[in-house]
């Protein structure tokens, strides 16, 4: 398969960030996902190309990080974090669930090719384990029930709504945020669950917020009359 | 020793500025700036175990084997990468049970995922792993659990394999591609205890210097396919030789076994090869065992050659000569080592009575000849491999080191790391050239001369810098007036001139006085007292005073019945001008010295069989003008070509030609230091390439092709680069032609059809790569390019 | 300890994360406060507020900022590490969702003190949305003028490139960050040179966590002595701490330094209910894990490590009497062996040894001979390793053994689960029943 016009032109965009191209080799092979599904021969010789590398050069790098595919995956790539805390708190049993519910193992794919089921590690979402991803947008707090309902959307082709981001889309779509193309959906996600409120809303409750911000306008103060 | 009063004879004791001092295992040392603490404590005699360390390897402290106490420091260090610091105190593990602890530790974790195949692993027997766990392991394991395996081995290249599983993860190997070799096809891939060294997708490790990998591996993980599971190293005889394949003069260490080869490995000479050596010199022996070897001597008889008696070939050659008198001419090859082409020089002179005799079977000038015997010949060392790390910059014409000296390339790339800038007059932007971070100064062939006239101020200012160094390669002789030009360019700014042949027995060639005009240490023919000082030195002979005919007048004599006979040594077909075979076949009589049967015997009226390189004591002389001795590994009744040559000039009434290699050596050496006359330096004015149609042809030889001396190894030949026609993107757009379309070269003798590659080409030329000489001519003619095919 | 909402002060506004929402609390007016001021004095400021590194090590940021060369002729480069991977880690990908503008904010201020004039925020690349809400705050800043050519006037020129990741725990560590940012593997370099001599592109750089370079702003706004009236006088100012595992409430609360778990537990809502403490882990599975006794240490770096433990990420998982601790620590080794870059021979073959062994205690097949073996390994790597991942490896063993011995121990006949039923460890109960 050959890489698309739009995204050669996302991958010469990318190269311009960069004081040396080499520095854009990440960001193109994300692109080469985005395009390929995953990391195809023909990704990394243009890549190779394109930051002046041998294909070695490349392989090394794209070999080293696990977000680098080596095969294709399903529509969606369903995450279950595993660390040991996601994993006491419900990722075994989900991810031993989902393992039964999809007929798969790790790293494979639903037989429709819907799902692809990933154990994932840690995500910087602790306080909201257990954790799962769908496309790499979070499916925060989960639950046996709320996974499967994850894996039976996206194999049904239902949208699936992540908890702090946007309603799920295409892996490739994924690959390309992840590169930092707008894709307008910033505004997306409440971050305002319960979680993340935990601590300011208990401060605005007992009036330490308010004190809080006393001190730094106090402190303020102090610098400007200084 | 007694210390007396501060002399000036260096062995005051006064601190030096550049030194640090320092106490390892309690004796104080003191050793220059940025010495790392493993090099130190080697000066001790300390050996700190290490694998990832390596003298010409930046520090990577991976391995983690050559962990010492370091006090004020809490942790153990890695004695590969801490520089020594004034009134640092180091404690390996001689003294320190910390440094003891750790290196145990390591050890026990490298043995863990290794396999005990040690009774099978070539490299069982002279392993680093294996010794330093015999000397410093555990005899027993405390690991029980399953060993990390892959499957077995994976081929790096048609050269190399790999076996994943014995692999410590040391990197030297993938350092040494991309640091030294400038070849990053390997890498390491994956990561934490998948890691393992390999390579991308059918992009095989086809690097020139891929077998230095499995020299400086410091376990059984790489090996080579022709040597894997065929010997094990203490049932080996290692002899010191030199490499016999081209002018770098790789010091090699030849390992044998019951009078046959195994394996070549480079020798450590750190003023020439450093560690390491190209693949031809490494892989390429098998040509000794080759049916093609020539055993007996032969005699033609009804038109047909057949075996014949030393005694009876001896004569009829003697015979053939004679009646040929002084009309003999000699054409000698690369493969001649220095000792050789002093007695053909010798024979020629004073057996045959000519000056007939060249050792350039390829493209040749009057021009060069004149460069060669005014700048070349008898000038002894330099510049040196030192000069060229040292220069600030260096100026390469029409030489490509890659394919050409590649030892020589490696140096480069050594030096342009630490800051040399590197300069190339050539018709393209080779791929050599970026491994030295080159500048390209284009220069379409014929057009070299020019260009050299008219450098850009900077660059002459380049080369007007203390140290500067020109090296031109043989190639250069295609170009009228550029071998002036490069000498004039050099006496212009004081650069230092190397000209760097191609073939090992080149530049002995040139001292042992193998041209028409030279006589042995640079002196001319043409001058009295330089014939009377050679007549003196042979003892009170005739030394012929006509200069004599290069080859192309050779040829042309023997067409013209001026020439009647030739004597051909280590000469092929397909190295020789256009019109050869004619002259070859139209010559009343032929002999051929040779280690093989060729094109070239099949004119011959009497062959002599001779002993190859590796099968005799003698040297080359490498493009520095360094003598390259070399042992004998291998036992032969075949005799040396000085010793042919001795026996053929007692048959022909000359008696007493020395042919004992030390003793030629040191009659050769009786010719050095010649003050008298010297042929003056070329004045060939450059002249622009004629117009017409078609393109300028720039083309080199490269390092592995079809030849006598490669042949028997077909896992070398499948490293070898195919073919590539490379062309301007302007001259493709011309043509109508995209990358990778199949285009055919056509010249004077033949085509050549290979994919095109777009690159950086000088106006007006096409670079064809690979062995394109023989179809379409030396560098600079015209030829026709087309499309053949879409890619 | 009150809780001092800082950083998060403004979490609750739906567009906390955009410029306008920013602006709104003054979001930005540190920058002209910043370019007042010569650089080095705003290097000075942040060096006599306290600010310590929150990535972990906390290393105090002025005094590294004041190591990068000035006047070396070379390009300097602000390079932040957005790579939160540590397990039990969750600060800073909150931060980057509810509140991007303080980090860019931060980001142009520190780039002015140390003199780059290009900066990267290195996200690890499996948060989408942080990556989002970052990038748009940096084009919202370019568009405001904020980033670019002459920002608001100054005469100071910043580009910000945001950088993904791709998947690798080691890129946590700075100088194995920068050789990513190169395009490399991942790969810890060595050192010296130390970034700020020879760091992206062999040139001065300074390396950064995200909560760290977002503190700055309100530290030029409020100045050091309002940072210093919090916590200690080694640990001064506020932080981020988030609460995780089997308490009632988990989440984020921003607290002076020196708040004590038992306090964030109160926040956090107690252990859920019916059970009880059996360990925490101060500042994510790198560090040493403690217990009930530790309940009132102050979170300062000197106190907890004083408990012999370690701040860390300042982010605690806490772990009731459900929970094996056997199970708990061979899936951290299980991601340390994952996470091993490979480079050294320590990390690389002890992490799977140790994984091995693990796994035989907690299958209830392992040994007591297993037992020493491991701490031992762990000895083995720790201090031999190339850098602090084979350390960390190393750490949670041997912490664990030291409360936990006779539970380990009985690894050697019983499997974990039989002894721990991981359901009852869950906090699906309930939800799936």
């Amino acid at each position: 398969m050959a890489i698309a016009e739009t995204t050669r032109a996302q991958m010469r965009e990318v190269l311009d960030r960069y004081p040396r191209k080499r520095s854009a080799l990440m960001p193109l092979l994300h692109l080469v996902q985005a395009d390929e599904g995953f990391i195809t021969p023909e990704g990394v010789t243009l890549v190779a190309e394109l930051v002046e590398l041998t294909e070695a050069e490349v392989t090394a790098v794209s070999s080293f990080y696990t977000m680098y595919l080596k095969r294709q995956s399903g529509r969606v790539r369903v995450g279950v974090c595993i660390n040991s805390l996601c994993a006491v708190l419900g990722g075994d049993e989900i991810w031993d669930a989902l393992v039964d519910h999809c007929g798969t193992g790790n790293n494979q794919t639903t037989d429709d090719g819907a799902v692809t089921l990933e154990r994932i590690e840690c995500q910087a979402a602790c306080t909201h384990a257990p954790v799962m991803t769908a496309n790499w947008e979070f499916l925060d707090d989960m639950t046996v029930e709320k996974a499967k309902q994850v894996v039976d959307d996206a194999r049904a082709g239902l949208p699936i709504k992540s908890t702090r981001g946007p309603v799920v889309r295409s892996f490739a779509e994924a690959e390309r945020t992840i590169v930092g193309v707008d894709d307008g959906l910033v505004a997306e996600g409440d971050h305002r669950d319960e979680r993340m409120m935990a601590g300011l809303r208990l401060a605005r409750q007992n009036g330490d917020a308010e004190r809080s911000a006393d001190a730094e306008r106090r402190g303020a103060q102090k610098v400007k009359g200084n | 020793m007694t210390v007396t009063t501060a002399s000036t004879s260096g062995d005051t004791l006064e601190p030096r500025p550049d030194l640090v001092t320092l106490t390892i295992d309690g004796v104080e040392t003191s050793v220059p700036k940025g010495t790392l603490i493993i090099r130190a404590a080697e000066q001790l005699g300390v050996a700190v175990p290490r694998f990832c360390d390596h003298p010409l390897l930046d520090p990577v402290a991976a391995c983690r084997m050559c962990l010492i106490e370091v006090e004020g420091m809490p942790k153990p260090q890695p004695a590969c990468a801490v520089t020594c610091s004034d009134g640092m105190v180091v404690k390996t593990q001689m003294t320190s049970a910390v440094a003891g602890e750790a290196q145990r530790s390591v050890m026990e974790f490298l043995l863990i995922n290794h396999p005990l195949d040690c009774p099978i692993c070539d490299k069982g027997g002279e392993c680093p792993l294996q010794n330093q766990a015999m000397a410093n392991g555990q005899g027993d394991t405390r690991f029980d659990g399953p060993k990390r395996t892959f499957p077995k081995p994976i081929g790096l290249s048609a050269q190399v394999l790999l076996d994943r599983e014995r692999c410590v993860s040391c990197a030297r190997c993938t350092r040494f591609a991309e640091q030294v070799a400038a070849d990053p096809l390997i890498e390491l891939l994956e990561r934490g205890s998948q890691q393992q060294v390999g390579i991308a997708d059918g992009v095989p490790f086809n690097s020139y210097f891929s077998g230095n990998t499995i020299q400086i591996c410091p376990v059984g993980a790489l090996t080579s396919a022709m040597y894997r599971f065929r010997s094990r190293p203490f049932d080996l005889v290692s002899t010191p030789t030199a490499c016999e394949h081209c002018a770098s003069g790789c010091a090699l260490r030849t390992d044998s076994r019951r009078n046959a080869v195994m394996r070549r490995m480079a020798a450590v000479d750190p003023a020439v090869n450093e560690e390491w050596n190209c693949d031809k010199g490494r892989f390429a022996f098998r040509y000794l065992e080759s049916d093609l070897r020539l055993t007996t001597p032969l005699i033609r008889e009804d038109g047909e050659l057949r075996p014949a008696s030393w005694d009876e070939a001896l004569v009829a050659a003697a015979e053939g000569f004679t009646a040929a008198q002084g009309t003999t001419g000699t054409i000698t090859g690369g493969r001649l080592m220095v000792e050789d082409a002093y007695a053909y020089s010798v024979f020629t002179r004073r057996v045959l009575g000519t000056n007939d005799i060249d050792f350039r079977p390829r493209n040749s000038s009057a021009e060069e000849e004149q460069f060669l015997a005014a700048r070349v010949a008898g000038r002894g060392l330099g510049p040196t491999y030192a000069d060229l790390e040292k220069a600030p910059a260096v100026l390469l014409v029409t030489f490509e080191p890659e394919d050409e000296s590649p030892i020589v390339l490696l140096r480069l790339r050594k030096a342009a790391r630490a800051g040399t800038r590197v300069l190339a007059v050539a018709p393209a932007a080779s791929r050599g050239l970026g491994k030295v971070d080159g500048t390209w100064i284009p220069a379409a062939p014929g057009s070299e001369a020019a260009v050299l006239k008219d450098l850009a101020p900077d660059v002459v200012d380049l080369l007007g810098q203390q140290g500067a160094v020109v090296l031109v390669g043989e190639r250069a002789s295609a170009s009228p007036g550029l071998l002036t030009a490069v000498g004039e360019l050099c006496d212009r700014t004081g650069a230092a001139l190397g000209w760097v042949p191609r073939r090992a027995g080149d530049r002995g060639s040139v001292d042992a006085g193998l041209l028409p005009s030279l006589l042995p240490g640079g002196r001319p023919v043409a001058d009295a007292a330089a014939r009377v000082d050679t007549a003196a030195i042979w003892g009170s002979v005739d030394v012929p005073d006509a200069e004599g005919r290069d080859i192309p007048a050779m040829l042309k004599g023997v067409e013209a019945s001026e020439v009647s006979a030739l004597l051909m040594a280590g000469v092929q077909l397909d190295d020789l001008p256009d019109g050869a075979e004619a002259a070859l076949r139209a010559a009343e009589f032929v002999v051929v010295v040779d280690t093989h049967d060729h094109a070239v015997v099949q004119f011959a009226d009497v062959v002599f069989p001779v002993a190859a390189a590796p099968e005799k004591t003698g040297s080359f002389v490498n493009w520095e003008g360094r003598v390259r001795p070399s042992s004998r590994p291998l036992r032969t009744s075949l005799m040396t070509d000085a010793r042919v040559l001795s026996a053929l000039g007692a048959e022909m009434g000359i008696k007493g030609l020395e042919s004992d290699p030390v003793a030629l050596m040191a009659e050769l050496d009786e010719f050095s230091g010649w003050e008298g006359a010297r042929v003056s330096p070329p004045a060939v004015a450059g002249s622009s390439p004629e117009p017409g149609s078609g393109l300028l042809l720039g083309t080199w030889r490269p390092l592995l092709e079809s030849t006598d001396m490669q042949s028997g190894e077909p896992y070398l030949a499948a490293t070898a680069r195919s073919q590539e026609v490379w062309l301007s993107a302007g001259e493709a757009r011309t043509l109508g032609a995209t990358e990778g379309d199949m285009i055919t070269v056509t010249g004077s003798s033949g085509s050549v059809t290979a994919p095109l590659v777009l690159a950086d080409v000088a106006d007006g030329a096409v670079v064809v790569t690979g062995n394109a000489h023989r179809a379409l001519g030396a560098s600079g003619v015209r030829v026709q390019v087309a499309v053949e095919g879409q890619g | 300890m009150p809780l001092t909402p800082v950083l998060s002060a403004h979490w609750d506004e739906a567009d906390s994360y955009t410029l306008d929402g920013y602006r709104r609390h003054g979001g930005y007016d540190a920058l002209a406060l910043a370019f007042a001021k010569q650089p080095d004095d705003v290097i000075q400021l942040v060096k006599d507020s306290g600010l310590r590194g929150r990535g972990g090590a906390g290393f105090p940021t002025g005094m590294k900022w004041g190591f990068v060369p000035q006047g070396d002729g070379k390009p300097h480069y602000l390079v932040v590490n957005a790579d939160e991977s540590e397990p039990g880690a969750c600060k800073d990908v909150p931060l980057m969702l509810a509140n991007p503008h303080s980090l860019v904010e931060g980001v142009v201020i520190a780039s002015y003190a140390i003199r780059a004039n290009h900066a990267f925020i290195y996200i690890r690349g499996e948060v989408p949305h942080a990556i989002r809400r970052v990038a748009t705050a940096v084009r919202e800043a370019y568009a405001a003028g904020l980033l670019g050519q002459n920002i608001q006037g100054s005469g100071f020129d910043l580009e910000v490139t945001v950088h993904a990741g791709a998947g690798a725990y080691i890129c946590g560590e700075e100088t194995a960050l920068l050789d990513s940012l190169e395009g490399f593997r991942g790969q810890p370099r060595l050192k010296p040179p130390f970034p700020a001599v020879a760091g992206l592109y062999a040139s001065p750089t300074v390396v950064n966590n995200v909560e760290t370079i977002a503190s700055v702003p309100s530290i030029v706004t409020n100045g050091a002595e309002w940072y210093t009236s919090y916590g200690s006088e080694k640990s001064p100012g506020v932080k981020l701490f988030a609460v995780s595992g089997h308490v009632e409430r988990p989440g984020i609360f921003e607290a002076p330094m020196g708040t004590t778990m038992r306090e964030l537990l109160e926040w956090a809502g107690g252990m859920r209910k019916g059970h009880r403490l059996k360990f925490w882990v101060p500042g994510g599975s790198s560090v040493p894990l403690l217990t009930e006794e530790h309940l009132d240490v102050p979170y300062t770096y000197e106190d907890i490590a004083a408990a012999g433990s370690m701040l860390g990420t300042g982010t605690p998982m806490v772990f009731d009497e459900t929970t094996s601790v056997t199970r708990v620590v061979t899936r951290w080794l299980e991601f340390y062996k994952h996470e091993s870059c490979g480079k050294c021979t320590p990390c690389r073959e002890g992490t799977y040894w140790l994984v091995d062994l693990l796994r035989r205690l907690e299958g209830g097949v392992g040994s007591d001979d297993d037992i020493t073996r491991i701490n031992e390994v762990s000895a083995q790597i720790a201090g031999r390793s190339f850098c602090a991942l084979g350390d960390a490896a190393a750490t949670p063993f041997p912490g664990a053994m030291k409360y936990f011995a006779d539970e380990i121990a009985l690894g050697t006949h019983t499997p974990a689960s039989d002894l721990y039923d991981p359901v009852a460890a869950t906090v699906l109960a309930g939800v799936n029943a």
